[in-house]
């Protein structure tokens, strides 16, 4: 574990250390409450009846004899929903149509995904649930399944959504199953392409893949008979769930209030509705609060992986190998309902590289499985896994190292992204630099592994900008000196001790004398979710703001404690000094013992916009491979990832998030996709063959911590979460290209795929 | 709602939970894993996929580890249960635990518990397990938030910590 910085001296106590995170123990000891935990008095347990049919005319619902059942107290439908109309609603990484999620929720009419809700029960115990949902009658008439790209969009094409009104650049299109097409252009790529000393172009695809929380989705409701509905659920964004349920359910924003659970890995995909409207409305018939937990098939069947779908890239460089050119024709597969993160992709397929003639089109396209969902660093590492993989080929064919190339046409401050911002300082090159001069970049590798097995090396770089916006957070000032830290953003991944930790620095205090705490809707001010990159970013800043309100009113009591003004009072590292009197002098736990004598508590409160990005972080990522030709079967024996993470505020949980992106990149390289039969129907929905990687399948996963500061932030800190799964799979193909001396322009590339490139190889077909 | 008479009789199971002595009734069909979270109230187990693939479920049945998911309820009557619940002493946390801390050896939490249960079962076999038996030994648990790095060194951490002669005086 490495760190490499270049900032001025900018001096920290706390930031930068690696405390115990605040809420460990509980974790350790399996006191830490997750959404299937909650137990509350009177509470019913509800289950979901799901379509088997990816799309499905329902043209009867009879649910009488479950509602006569043993234990039932209610059942819904369709029926039962609240219809509404089209309006779109940001949802922080995220645009979507609150028709298409009212819909998605609930099918009512006809299922456009196999796993789509179709009723609801709820009953004394899950059991029962399960077993009153076997009387439910439904008669579907099954249409034909739109499952591929080509379907989708090929000429007379079945329509999905005979209402759909896509937008084909700026064009209404009726009768499409192409909800956006857009484009950026700047320069003249194509006159540009005539110049180039060498050009090429691949096309690329890539599969579907899931988030792979360990924890399943889980809502518990209670409709109160005055009109409040309280929700307690597993969820990246309980201020999302808020605004979504009273737009759903027709309430005020106000009658909701939600409170998060602890949350067992959500990656993107645990921001949209799925149990909770359902969990309201069964509560409010059942008058009972009602909990609701997805088993695995259907997190698979019907929560929101990654799009899968295919990239088209095209480079062109001139005879110094300087990138004149580049286009991209990006389709992704939204699911059963537009919106697939093509904007994103758009970003992110040539960001990290100076293109001055550039052309991106992108399609949203709706196919009938699941609609997908953000997925770290949403719709960009397919885009990478095109454009990364172009780069290292394009690399072989001009006789470049892939690192002169990097190094050479690296985006810096100043450069145009290619959606149009410039970028500020960013640690692009600096990421390069820092693999390049990493102990792995700079050992040899041994070509021949055991028993016949092929080596080989390869690099990728990644970039991900993440977002800022609404944040809260309240300080409360306890008399011992310990002060309380309340905040709205569910902790996935250590946020509430990165949160507390910038605020001790401003306090003066360590870690552990800040106590944080996740709190519902109605006991903080609007929180935007933990995703984008933000929380330990945008949310740190509310704690910083916090943190300086409540110095600015502890000045303010001292001087009365000492009959000064408080222009008198100054506050370094930790103590409050009187400038006019030096031997008058107290340490924040003095002072905070004062508080009661000088005008009573204080609490104070930061809330933030944090406008702008989390500052953009780069990676840049070397993974060693090793090839059995005789199996197809690919192991990673040596990884290392570099990335700018700004200033590191807890440097384990920083290496934490690189590690497990790569982790994910790996698995969505070697092994992840979704396996369906011709009508839709995924034949893979479980853990033993959705193959996840497991601790047998990873080396130590080094990291590299590069520090640009971020001007953005007080303490240079940028958002990190998201970058680490965008250079995982072009790298790993880059190094299975280095191996085997062949490519593959799919993932998985899994063993079948492996042996296939190999058969291609020796029948000259150089691997394509 | 009706209220019919249930229609399975359930059955009495006696075991010991953590080192105390636990009845329960088990519907026929029960999991140990529903049992101990829903009947004992010992939510630390968790349920990933109640099928066996993800290992967040994992206690000790009779010393052995299992997937509690896939273990019938009434399978516990006469055995030993270790859970995680049981896992650190009195006011004090085992050395597995304290490591999983220092280590960061966790994110969201969530299989936390299981790799603890199987990662004591191990050092209790095997007191000094290198990293690919560390790796081999805990293939049955499924992480999707650490990438393992840290969760390995967590494991040779209390190894290590554990290794180490008592100090003098005592425990």
């Amino acid at each position: 574990m490495t760190t490499t910085t270049d900032r001025p001296a900018q001096q920290f106590n706390v930031v930068g250390t690696r405390p115990i995170r605040h809420d460990g123990v509980d974790k350790v000891l399996g006191r830490a409450q997750y959404g299937a935990d909650l137990k509350l008095p009177g509470l019913i347990h509800g289950a979901v009846l799901r379509s088997p049919h990816a799309h499905a005319v329902i043209k009867r619902v009879d649910a009488a004899k479950a509602a006569a059942a043993h234990g039932v107290f209610a059942v819904i439908t369709g029926e039962d929903m609240p219809v509404s109309a089209s309006e779109l609603l940001d949802m922080g990484e995220e645009v979507t149509d609150l028709r298409w999620m009212s819909e998605r929720i609930m099918a009512r009419g006809k299922a456009v995904y196999k796993g789509h809700p179709v009723a609801a029960v709820a009953a004394v115990d899950q059991n029962a649930a399960l077993e009153a949902l076997k009387l439910i009658e439904v008669d579907y008439e099954p249409l034909p399944a739109v499952i591929s790209l080509e379907d989708a969009m090929a000429p007379g094409a079945v329509v999905i959504h005979d209402d759909l009104v896509g937008d084909h650049l700026g064009e209404k299109a009726r009768g499409t199953n192409v909800a956006e097409h857009t484009r950026i252009e700047f320069g003249d790529p194509d006159a540009a392409f005539e110049q180039a000393a060498h050009v090429l172009e691949r096309t690329y695809t890539i599969s579907r893949a899931h988030q792979g929380y360990i924890e399943p989705h889980s809502a518990t409701a209670f409709w109160s008979p005055d009109g409040k509905l309280a929700v307690w659920t597993t969820t990246q964004a309980p201020f999302g769930v808020r605004s979504n349920l009273a737009q759903v359910l027709k309430l005020p924003v106000s009658a909701v209030k939600v409170t998060p659970m602890e949350i067992g890995g959500g990656f993107g995909g645990k921001i949209q509705l799925y149990l909770e409207p359902l969990a309201a409305v069964l509560s409010k018939k059942a008058a009972r609060p009602v909990k609701m937990v997805m088993d695995r098939k259907s997190v698979f069947d019907a929560t929101g992986p990654g799009p899968g779908g295919q990239v088209t890239v095209k480079m062109g460089v001139d005879a110094n190998g300087a990138i004149v050119a580049a286009t991209a024709d990006i389709r992704y597969m939204a699911g059963a309902y537009p919106g697939s993160s093509i904007s994103a992709a758009s970003v992110g397929v040539f960001a990290c590289y100076k293109v001055p003639n550039l052309r991106i089109d992108a399609y949203d396209v709706v196919i009938n499985m699941s609609k997908t969902a953000a997925y770290r660093a949403p719709g960009t590492p397919q885009a990478a896994f095109a454009s990364e993989s172009l780069v290292s080929e394009l690399c072989e064919r001009i006789g470049m190292s892939p690192m002169d190339f990097h190094l050479l046409n690296a985006a810096e401050e100043g450069d145009r992204r290619p959606d149009g911002p410039i970028f500020p300082r960013v640690g692009n090159k600096a990421c390069m630099e820092a693999i390049r001069d990493s102990a792995h970049f700079q050992s040899a590798l041994q070509r021949e592994g055991p028993d016949g097995k092929l080596r080989g090396r390869g690099m990728a770089s990644g970039f991900w900008n993440g977002i800022g916006n609404r944040s809260s957070v309240t300080i409360n000032v306890n008399d011992d000196g310990v002060v309380s830290l309340v905040e709205g953003n569910p902790d996935i991944g250590g946020t509430r001790a990165t949160i507390a930790m910038q605020a001790a620095e401003i306090l003066g205090l360590p870690a552990e004398d800040v106590h944080p705490a996740v709190v519902d809707t109605d006991a903080i001010g609007y929180n935007d979710l933990t995703a984008g990159s933000r929380t330990t970013y945008a949310s740190g800043q509310a704690a910083i703001e916090a943190a300086r309100l409540v110095v600015e009113e502890m000045k303010k009591r001292m001087a009365l404690v000492w009959e000064t003004d408080p222009e008198n009072v100054e506050f370094e590292n930790g103590v409050f000094r009187n400038k006019v009197a030096p031997d008058q002098r107290f340490a924040f736990k003095q002072a905070a013992g004062k508080l009661g004598q000088t005008g009573g508590p204080v609490a104070k409160t930061g809330s933030v916009n944090v406008r702008g990005s989390g500052g953009g972080s780069f990676a840049a990522h070397l993974v060693d491979v090793e090839v059995d030709p005789e199996t197809g079967k690919t192991q990673v024996i040596r990884y290392t990832a570099a990335q700018d993470a700004g200033k590191a505020v807890h440097p384990s949980y920083v290496e934490g998030q690189f590690q497990g992106g790569a982790a994910q990149g790996v698995g969505w390289a070697l092994n992840e996709e979704y396996y369906t039969d011709e009508d839709g129907v995924m034949l893979n929905s479980s853990f033993l063959d959705y193959r996840m990687p497991t601790a047998l399948d990873l080396p130590m996963l080094d990291t590299i911590i590069v520090e640009t500061p971020n001007a953005n932030h007080p303490f240079g800190v940028r958002g990190i979460g998201e970058t680490s799964i965008v250079p995982p799979a072009p790298a790993v193909a880059n190094a299975i290209a280095d191996a085997i001396g062949a490519r593959l322009y799919q993932t998985p590339m899994n063993p079948a795929r492996v042996m296939e490139a190999l058969a291609a190889k020796r029948n000259g077909a150089n691997g394509r | 709602m009706t209220q019919q008479e249930a229609p399975v009789r359930k059955i009495t199971v006696a075991c010991d939970v953590n080192g105390y002595p636990a009845e329960f009734l088990a519907a026929p069909h029960q999991s140990l894993l529903e049992a101990l979270r829903e009947a004992m109230g010992l939510t630390g187990t968790k349920e990933g996929c109640n099928d066996g693939n993800c290992g967040a479920c994992t206690v000790a049945l009779d010393g052995r580890i299992v997937d509690s998911c896939l273990v019938l309820a009434a399978e516990a009557d006469g055995k030993r249960v270790d859970t995680i619940e049981g896992m650190a002493p009195p006011n004090g946390l085992h050395p597995l635990q304290q490591a999983f801390l220092e280590e960061a050896a966790l994110q969201c939490g969530i299989c936390t518990p299981g790799f603890l249960v199987a990662a004591k079962a191990l050092l209790e076999r095997e007191p000094e397990p290198d990293e690919h038996r560390i790796r081999l030994w805990l293939a049955g648990n499924l992480c999707r938030c650490t990438g393992y790095d840290k969760i390995v060194r967590a494991v040779q951490r209390a190894s290590s910590e554990m290794s180490k002669p008592a100090p003098a005086g005592g425990a």
